[in-house]
């Protein structure tokens, strides 16, 4: 059990254990206690898994067994071949990106990369981007227009890196860059939200035809504790703050931000990597049959048409 | 049209300076200038747009006082005066404070956008209002900037955006980053129509209002002294473990690492602007 919110399962799932062992020791026949009891952890995982809160999808977001984007790619793509380096600085592993085929088809594939131990964190830098890693993403991108091949992103970042080198090498304009590229794309994109959507640093990967939200993945303007200390003055009210923005996959849904709710298994994507895969995959297909409808300028048009809709505001006389 | 809106907004702005204490330019005789300390007559500093004729700081100016001193006189129609502020996700307070702001201001929200002539160049201009929530952008900002860069697109004409902004408006959550978005695909029409933006930070320029159209003018102009970056400074301080050098994020620091065109002092602005524009016009 990876979770705080899980300790009544866990409690129930150890006392079955003692029973099983105390039944075998002593050669009694306790089948009608230990299946009243899992009946209690099925009713138990019920409610606690049928009503996480935002805060609770916050932790499964960025629960470092989660699948990374490399995972998702090793499951779902053939051929892979990852591309390194922005040709202007370095080579950011906080993005990773390249080509495949999915189902028989080239496409690009660009997503952040956090870590899965904490050596491997350090070498991604947790996710969190560079310049470089956005102006790589930014140059597969170019690629992908040039060669007419579909983009897809994998989001799962806390944010853009807040350091004075990113900051040196134009950290905003890095972002900024992306934003009205990707606007002017003229291949299908489809941006896919596996774990944290962190504000600007997930949206330069994020301007797209279909946003895809896992059922757990949160996407948000500023993290929950970043917005309990500014805006509640209390960093302590991050369960607060993360109900108030709405960041939840059903919330953009409602909202009308996000395409479509990818399904997780019960308690999170990492209880079974394979069927959110075959999910994912399903979902992702679907969406990229629509879009290979539309025509070059059709794709631009969508993209454009998708993002003007956004917003809620008032029209005084 | 604009005249009456100038003067309307400009009557509201002079009756909060007393109280206010940043725009003391026209409600008291003598303004102390922050940076040199030294005492100006208001009168002088109003004419110099707020800058302070021993040190060349730059104090504050509303967006309409900008605007005023932007535009030839009489040529200038604002646009989309009528988009207001909605709370859509019933963030607890956001109501409330959208109207302290607007009494403040005279403002309906944090920018205000025009069409007019710069040095006789036709032109769109949209000016963020730091007063305004800290300028920050939710749906209502979105939305004027992007039709603004619509209306410019659909007629041929240029865009200058001021920029002033603490970044998204937290209060609308993640419909406030998504107009960084909303806006980047205005733009991105706007430059595939072979169009001009000129980009014109002035202080502050940080945050999500930075990471998107701020940063991508086909010129990327800043004002002197102007703060301007993506994450802030005691974030950085804290994240890195090492003390900022004094000159970090402003238009100077800037200027020096390649991510500017030009810094340009406030008084230089019009000449400025009407040169690139009339280079750009095709006459």
């Amino acid at each position: 059990m990876a979770f705080e919110f899980e300790k009544p399962i866990q409690e129930l799932e150890e006392k079955i254990g003692e029973l099983e062992k105390y039944a075998a020791k002593n050669k009694l026949d306790l089948t009608k206690e230990i299946s009243f009891l899992e009946k209690k952890v099925t009713d138990k995982k019920n409610e606690i898994y049928n009503n996480l809160t935002p805060w609770q999808r916050v932790e499964i977001a960025r629960y470092i067994n989660r699948p990374t984007t490399l995972e998702y790619i090793d499951a779902m793509f053939d051929d892979f071949i990852e591309f390194f380096g922005d040709r202007v600085y370095s080579d950011d592993a906080a993005i990773v990106g390249g080509i495949a085929t999915y189902k028989g088809t080239p496409v690009t594939i660009i997503g952040h990369q956090r870590g899965r131990d904490t050596k491997d964190n350090i070498k991604r830098n947790f996710g969190m981007a560079h310049p470089d890693g956005y102006r790589k993403a930014l140059r597969l991108m170019k690629q992908a227009d040039k060669f007419n091949r579909p983009v897809i992103c994998f989001i799962d970042t806390k944010g853009a890196y807040p350091g004075r080198a990113a900051e040196e090498r134009g950290q905003s304009e890095s972002i900024a860059r992306n934003l009205v590229e990707m606007a002017g794309l003229k291949v299908p994109v489809i941006s896919v939200v596996i774990g944290e959507g962190g504000s600007g640093g997930a949206l330069a990967l994020g301007v797209c035809n279909r946003l895809l939200m896992l059922e757990n993945a949160t996407y948000s303007v500023i993290s929950p504790e970043g917005a309990a200390s500014i805006l509640f003055k209390d960093s302590s009210l991050k369960e607060i703050a993360a109900e108030s923005l709405k960041i939840t996959a059903d919330d953009l849904k409602e909202l009308g931000i996000a395409d479509e709710v990818i399904a997780e298994p019960q308690g999170g994507a990492h209880n079974d990597k394979d069927t959110v895969y075959g999910t994912l995959d399903g979902v992702l297909g679907k969406h990229l049959e629509e879009l290979s409808q539309l025509d070059r300028d059709a794709l631009m048009e969508d993209r454009y048409q998708k993002y003007m809709d956004i917003g809620v505001y008032e029209e005084q006389s | 049209m604009l005249k009456d809106l100038f003067s309307k907004l400009n009557k509201k702005v002079n009756e909060t300076n007393s109280n206010d204490g940043t725009f003391e330019n026209s409600a008291s005789i003598m303004t102390k200038c922050p940076n040199c300390k030294k005492i100006l007559y208001s009168k002088e500093l109003y004419k110099r747009l707020n800058v302070c004729t021993n040190c060349n700081h730059h104090l504050p100016i509303t967006s309409v006082e900008r605007m005023e001193a932007l535009m030839d006189e009489d040529t200038a129609t604002v646009l989309f005066e009528e988009v207001a502020s909605a709370n859509p996700l019933e963030f607890p307070n956001y109501g409330s404070k959208l109207e302290k702001d607007q009494q403040k201001t005279g403002l309906n929200e944090a920018v205000v956008c025009a069409e007019g002539e710069i040095d006789g160049t036709r032109t769109v201009v949209a000016i963020m209002d730091s007063r305004f929530r800290m300028g920050s952008m939710g749906s209502a900002v979105g939305e004027k900037l992007a039709r603004s860069f619509n209306y410019a697109t659909e007629r041929g004409l240029p865009v200058i955006v001021f920029t002033a902004s603490g970044g998204a408006r937290m209060q609308e959550g993640i419909i406030s980053l998504m107009q960084m978005a909303k806006v980047s695909v205005a733009v991105e029409k706007h430059s595939q129509a072979g169009l001009l933006y000129i980009a014109y930070m002035t202080n502050p320029t940080t945050g999500g209002v930075s990471a998107s159209f701020a940063s991508v003018g086909d010129i990327n102009l800043a004002e002197t002294g102007a703060l301007i970056g993506f994450a802030g400074r005691r974030v950085i301080e804290e994240t890195i473990k090492e003390k900022l050098p004094d000159d970090f994020q402003t238009a100077e620091f800037l200027l020096k690492h390649g991510q500017l065109d030009r810094v340009v002092d406030r008084n230089d602005m019009k000449d400025y602007l009407g040169k690139i524009l009339r280079m750009h016009s095709g006459v």
